[in-house]
């Protein structure tokens, strides 16, 4: 069991600073780490849910490009290097394959209801809840680690879960629902275990 | 209107997980953002399953760039970005979270339904999946109706009750094809909400089912 200095916190926490300091000094050093860091393995993502691998491509540096352009608006306290990457990732895929803008919320919004619990939680970093989401996800029954792993890291419907596990459909949505609610009892209120 | 009160009519997990993953219609993705604005319990679920989609891409097997991938980024660097600007809001449109502004645009076009409701479309309703925004007069009914397939709402302003609850500002209704219900807008405010559905609704009762041969609903 690796613990919160494990190399992949270490590492968490290197791509987060790189992504610093490509917001705030524009350091295109740090953004060809971040390049490195993240493009193949943002190419063989997107191949695994499906791209072509020149679609894929455009994708990678479509995705880090606004990674140069829109870093200022990464959070350090809200989210890690790689999980804001991912939205980008998302929202790039979709925008390519349908055509339309997928929405997230502005955090400039006058309307949006700030959160409270976030004060109390400031004391834990970014880095150690996502060690605590990778160990929280180990401990899960193997068949709950599979299905989310092909809802999510595989992009698959729930429909195309249940056939390629024999499983009926009602099955698979409730036991991702038990593997969702496994975690978040595992991760508890604030994501820290 | 001081401290904005959290919304107690949430969307489900899987919804959450669904939204996470990139799965929903654009117009049902504005509908979860605006709620996502409004709540922060759901939004830190969000970011629970979104952090699910970090993981995936740090584990996601490394795939060979293009020889000059990274040189033809760099060669763009100093490129002007689009510019993304929402058209400033006012009137009702503030009451609108900013992914359903960007949706909306600056001047929805409203259409008298009935007494007491008004509506407007919002997109080009592709995929058969249908949004629009609700305006329903202080203390006005609508007609009892059901859903043929899956219906979201989201209350931006005001509020109204039926059978379920009593739903204010940030609170969300999923209905399925089994629910039957007759809501009431807030006798004060009325009701500002946006809907998306990917059937039409049917009107049931006498006068609904007459109703449905004129309303596009
Ligand atoms: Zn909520």
């Amino acid at each position: 069991m690796d613990t919160a200095s494990s190399p992949a916190t270490t590492e968490a926490r290197q791509l987060a600073l790189w992504l610093g300091r490509v917001a705030e000094l524009r350091d295109r050093a740090a953004f060809a780490q971040l390049f490195g860091h993240f493009a193949p393995r943002l190419k063989g993502y997107l191949i695994r849910l499906g791209c072509e691998p020149g679609v894929a491509e455009e994708l990678v540096q479509d995705v880090m490009l606004t990674v140069w352009r829109r870093a200022d608006s990464f959070d350090a306290a809200q989210a890690g290097a790689a999980t804001w990457i991912y939205t980008i990732a998302r929202n790039r895929r979709i925008d390519r394959l349908r055509s339309e803008r997928y929405p997230t919320i502005d955090p400039t919004d006058p309307l949006l209801v700030p959160d409270e619990a976030e004060n109390a939680d400031q004391g834990i970093e970014t880095a150690e809840r996502e060690h605590s989401l990778r160990s929280a996800i180990k401990r899960l029954p193997k068949e709950q680690a599979e299905l989310l792993h092909m809802a999510f890291f595989e992009d698959r419907p729930h429909g195309a879960i249940a056939a390629a596990t024999k499983l009926p459909l009602g099955t698979v949505k409730s036991r991702i629902r038990l593997a969702l609610a496994r975690l978040r009892k595992e991760l508890g209120p604030d994501g820290s275990a | 209107m001081g401290v904005p009160d959290m919304p107690q009519f949430h969307l489900s997990e899987d919804d959450l997980l669904d939204y996470a993953a990139g799965r929903f219609a654009q117009p049902f993705a504005v509908l979860i953002a605006s709620h996502l604005t409004l709540c922060p319990a759901c939004r830190r679920s969000v970011a629970r399953f979104e952090a699910l989609g970090g993981l995936a891409v740090e584990a996601a097997p490394p795939a060979e760039l293009d020889p000059g991938s990274f040189e033809a980024v760099v060669a763009r660097l100093d490129e002007p970005e689009p510019a993304q600007t929402l058209p400033p809001a006012t009137g009702e449109l503030s009451r609108l979270p900013a992914p359903l502004r960007a949706l909306v645009g600056a001047a929805p076009a409203w259409k008298k339904i009935m007494r007491g409701l008004d509506e407007a479309e919002i997109g080009d309703g592709r995929a058969g999946v249908r949004a629009r925004l609700m305006r329903i007069a202080p203390g006005c009914a609508m007609p009892r109706h059901t859903h043929g397939g899956r219906e979201m709402l989201i209350v931006l302003d005001g509020g109204y009750s039926d059978e379920i609850g009593t739903y204010d500002i940030g609170d969300v209704a999923v209905a399925g094809a089994d629910v039957v219900h007759r809501p009431v807008a807030d006798a004060r405010e009325g009701c500002l909400c946006f809907a998306v559905s990917d059937a039409r609704l049917k009107l049931t009762g006498p006068i609904g089912r007459v109703l449905n041969l004129f309303i596009r609903y």
